[in-house]
């Protein structure tokens, strides 16, 4: 068993800060990863780094844009607090060596992003994230952080009290993938969940084949419900062939985006007449989708990027990375020609609920980054605001992890918060099958801390033993189903029937994954155990979104609804909470906060 | 060993994985019913030969095996695979399909699918290649897919990177400047010229390309690295940082196992993914090793 004071999952952008957070708190930090820190998706971000740095701008501004593009469904706590503590951060970031994208005054430049009302995105060429993380995972190897790269998490040590806000986090269970050993890790003070995205509960995702949601689903398990699930981003621009992103920085550069009449339909199709290709994501892949809808996309598929016009010195300058990007992965000269694309899975909104502190409704547990909802972007994130939003929130929980004195959180988690029940709306069966999939043991009540570490450890042997051991199917085949019903049932646009027939195709990939087994019988770096296991978690956040969209009868952000039109603010201005209840989950609501130092009255959301 | 077909049904399969790994399936009951079994394979199968059909032809991959531990594999051998042809097919994918298609032992690193992970170095066809960034139709078939040269394998394609992060670690991969701007939310600054300057140094991913590629690593395992003297590079050139922190990085590059230890030979330069002009890097250092030694002579 190892023993720590704080211990975070996942090395990505929050992860790295939350561990240096936590280091210069004082406390015994270490890093439990199943991926080498410089592998983490958070690399491949690209566009930028919002922050109000420039002094006609102001954290006001940054705030309230980013409400207004949450759709209102931002926490104004949240919202306030980010704005406020993101032009630090960006600073802090220069200071440990960030080489950011510079003025001819040699300060840091920032450029135009979607639904910004300043120039206020910093960023080091088209790959802000490959720095970002490159300059944190520089400064944990600077002060010694332990690191346990390629250790895998299988589950949390919770205690099983009822009532989940009497619950407990008092470490995790790890699984080394190149030995095959399977360890207790004890967290003295706190665990923090911060392993990205769940790209890939869909096939066409920006995301990497890592990003299996192992955070969302573990802490989900445990009982933390998992919030505003619903609402996922796409992006606008992603390669065809590959999903490979394609930064929101060439529009903010001046990229059009063409129809096959050539038509610049952002502004001659109404989408968007003052902001244009500029608007808001949820806005621009909206308008995408229906030009190929209505016959006019390239091919029946996607539409043109064209940044031809921007020159080549320029392009070269600040968006070299994307000419990289499409030669390699569509084969295609950006200098010469339009490049392809459509819009992708990018981003969840949605995720781990948790407080302005990282903290969640059972001790001892914290979120950050991508898989938490604390919630900041609501229905819709910016551009810009992800990367800001792992160093704001993964700054903070890791400082609170490790004791430091902060400002009690507003914002109120856990099933006490709730204010209206929920009802799915539909006859379909979700949640664990049979009492096997359960995460939280039914056999008797632990509560000890060691006791309960030493039976989730218990938990995960046998469970691997099983896998190893027994024939099955491969749960690559379960996981293509369920990309393939995600992507095709719950994508952009939204029908009833489509999401109930999605929920009865997840239904079946969870009864089928009964059924799974490892075919490598190695203990020696066995990817088919670790894949196997990452699939189970695959399975209980597809049904998470599905679920989530199913609930939410209005069009609000990413969340469209053939049915629902409108954004309705009488029913909806509240957040959709799933929680697990030991495998038959509970659907409820909270109320959005709309109101901290400012108050937010909801708008019209036009661009 | 024979390439495995696909029109198999989901039993053959099986018996087919049991032939490369014999004994080492634990004959236990099937718990699953057959029926389901069956209906999930004839699906696939049906789906599957679709796949195929649609392609123009199908391509051959050879493949390293190896695990210390599983019967049959403990001496290397290559495996080969046929697997279906499309356009804008990487060597990433033809192994993800070989492997969710033929054999799920089938083991090698991957995460992001766009060059910037650096998960993915292999040597294929005889050179260190990122596989999601190598397009098949590129690349004379078979394909012949090995792990990283001059690096411990742990299985397959997996290679142990212990040695080459403690290279990256050994030239102290942190920013260290003499001192920072007091004022409220006051960035350094650093003109657009020395950002240039160090631009291609900062676009390192860590892959293990260009250790790999060195007779130098390979003989004198103390040797720095390409990567990890470029890492030195990337700060001792960035204006940021002051002259103390750059005559002490001078002083580890200069070592031994430094910089002198390269003998110009361009492998790195070749074959880094992210273009990154190693040994022009290099040989600027030694000509501030020079410098700095004239300076204090």
């Amino acid at each position: 068993m190892y023993e720590h004071d704080v211990l975070v999952v996942g090395a990505g952008g929050a992860g790295l800060r939350a561990a240096i957070a936590a280091h210069e708190e004082g406390a015994d930090v270490a890093m439990v990863t199943k991926l080498h820190p410089v592998r983490s998706h958070t690399g491949a971000a690209e566009g930028g780094i919002n922050a109000a740095l420039h002094p006609e701008d102001s954290w006001e501004l940054h705030a309230y844009d980013t409400m207004k593009g949450s759709d209102y469904l931002g926490d104004a706590p949240a919202v306030e607090t980010f704005a406020q503590d993101a032009p630090d951060e960006v600073i802090q970031l220069e200071h440990w060596g960030m080489p950011f994208s510079r003025e001819e005054d040699g300060t840091v430049s920032q450029r135009p992003f979607g639904g910004l009302s300043h120039p206020r995105t910093t960023y080091a060429g088209a790959e802000t994230g490959h720095h970002l993380l490159h300059t944190m995972y520089e400064q944990v190897v600077k002060r010694g952080i332990e690191v346990y790269e390629e250790w895998q998490v299988l589950n949390l040590a919770v205690t099983d009290h009822d009532d989940v806000e009497d619950r407990e986090c008092h470490g995790v269970v790890a699984y080394d993938i190149a030995s095959g050993t399977i360890e207790g890790f004890s967290a003295r003070d706190g665990v923090i969940l911060a392993t990205g995205g769940p790209g890939q509960v869909f096939d066409h995702t920006t995301n990497a084949v890592a990003n299996s949601g192992d955070g969302y689903a573990m802490a989900y398990r445990a009982g933390v419900p998992l919030e505003d699930m619903e609402f996922v981003q796409f992006h606008p621009t992603t390669l065809p062939s590959t999903g490979v992103l394609i930064s929101e920085g060439v529009r903010g550069e001046g990229g059009i985006l063409y129809n096959e009449d050539e038509e610049r339909f952002m502004f001659e199709h109404g989408y968007a007449n003052n902001e244009g290709e500029l608007a808001s994501r949820d806005v621009v892949s909206r308008a995408e989708l229906t030009e190929v809808n209505e016959g006019r996309g390239i091919e029946d598929e996607y539409v043109h990027l064209d940044m031809r016009h921007l020159g080549e010195e320029r392009i070269l300058d600040r968006l070299e990375n994307i000419l990289h990007l499409a030669e390699d992965f569509e084969g295609v000269d950006g200098l010469d020609e339009p490049m392809p694309v459509k819009p992708g899975q990018h981003y969840q909104m949605g995720g781990v609920e948790c407080d302005e502190n990282g903290q969640t409704c059972i001790d001892g547990l914290y979120a950050a980054g991508e898989t938490a909802c604390v919630s900041l972007h609501g229905a819709n994130r910016l551009g810009g605001n992800a990367l800001p939003e792992l160093l704001v929130f993964g700054a903070r929980a890791g400082s609170h992890a490790a004791g430091a004195d902060m400002k009690e959180a507003e914002i109120q988690t856990g099933p006490s918060a709730k204010s209206e029940d929920g009802d799915l709306g539909a006859d379909v069966e979700i949640g664990a099958v049979g009492a096997g999939d359960a995460a939280v043991a039914a056999d008797g009540a632990a509560v000890e801390s060691g006791e309960v570490l030493s039976r989730a450890v218990e938990r995960e042997r046998e469970r691997v033993e099983t896998l190893l051991e027994e024939d099955g199917i491969n749960h690559a085949h379960v996981r293509d189903d369920i990309q393939e019903t995600m992507t095709e049932n719950v994508n952009v646009f939204r029908r009833e029937e489509n999401l109930v027939e999605a929920l009865e195709d997840i239904r079946e990939a969870r009864e089928r994954y009964q059924h799974v087994a490892a075919s490598d019988p190695s203990r020696t770096y066995n990817t088919d155990v670790l894949h196997t296991m990452e699939t189970r978690n695959i399975i209980d956040i597809a049904e998470a979104i599905t679920a989530g969209a199913l609930a939410r009868e209005e069009f609000r952000g990413a969340h469209w609804r053939e049915q629902y039109q409108f954004r309705d603010d009488e029913e909806w201005l509240k957040h959709t909470l799933l929680a697990w209840n030991d495998g038959s989950p509970e659907l409820y609501y909270k109320p959005v906060e709309l109101e901290a130092e400012k108050e937010y009255e909801p708008k019209e959301r036009s661009y | 060993m024979s390439t495995q077909i696909e029109q198999q049904e989901a039993e053959e399969e099986d018996e087919a994985e049991t032939e490369i790994e014999p004994a080492e399936k634990p004959h236990q009951e099937r718990r699953l019913s057959e029926k389901r079994a069956r209906a999930e394979a004839n699906e696939r199968q049906r789906r599957e030969r679709e796949a195929v059909r649609e392609a123009e032809n199908d391509i051959r991959i050879k493949v390293f095996r190896y695990d210390p531990e599983v019967e049959g594999k403990e001496e290397p051998r290559f495996d080969d695979f046929r697997v279906p042809f499309h356009k804008g097919m990487t060597v990433l994918d033809a192994l993800i399909y070989a492997r969710d298609h033929y054999d799920s032992s089938l083991t090698f690193r991957h995460s992001c699918r766009q060059a910037v992970c650096g998960s993915d170095a292999l040597f294929v066809n005889g050179q260190q290649r990122l596989g999601c960034k190598t397009q098949i139709a590129d690349l004379e078939t078979p394909v012949r897919i090995e792990p990283l040269p001059h690096q411990d394998v742990v299985k397959d394609l997996v290679v142990d990177m212990e040695h080459f992060y403690e290279q990256m670690h050994a030239v102290e991969p942190y920013f260290q400047p003499d001192d920072l701007p007091e004022g409220e939310l006051e960035e350094q600054r650093q003109t657009p010229e020395n950002r240039e300057k160090v631009k291609m140094s900062t676009r390192c991913i860590w892959c293990g390309a260009c250790m790999s590629s060195c007779n130098i690593a390979a003989g004198d395992n103390q040797y720095l690295g390409p990567a990890a003297i470029n890492k030195a590079y990337r700060f001792a050139m960035d204006e940021r940082e002051g002259e103390n922190a750059k005559q002490e990085r001078i002083e580890t590059i200069e070592q031994e196992h430094g910089v002198w230890r390269c003998q110009t030979q361009f492998s790195c330069t070749e074959v880094c993914p992210k273009d990154i002009p190693l040994t022009e890097h290099i040989q600027e250092l030694k000509r501030e090793a020079v410098k700095s030694n004239l300076k204090f002579w």
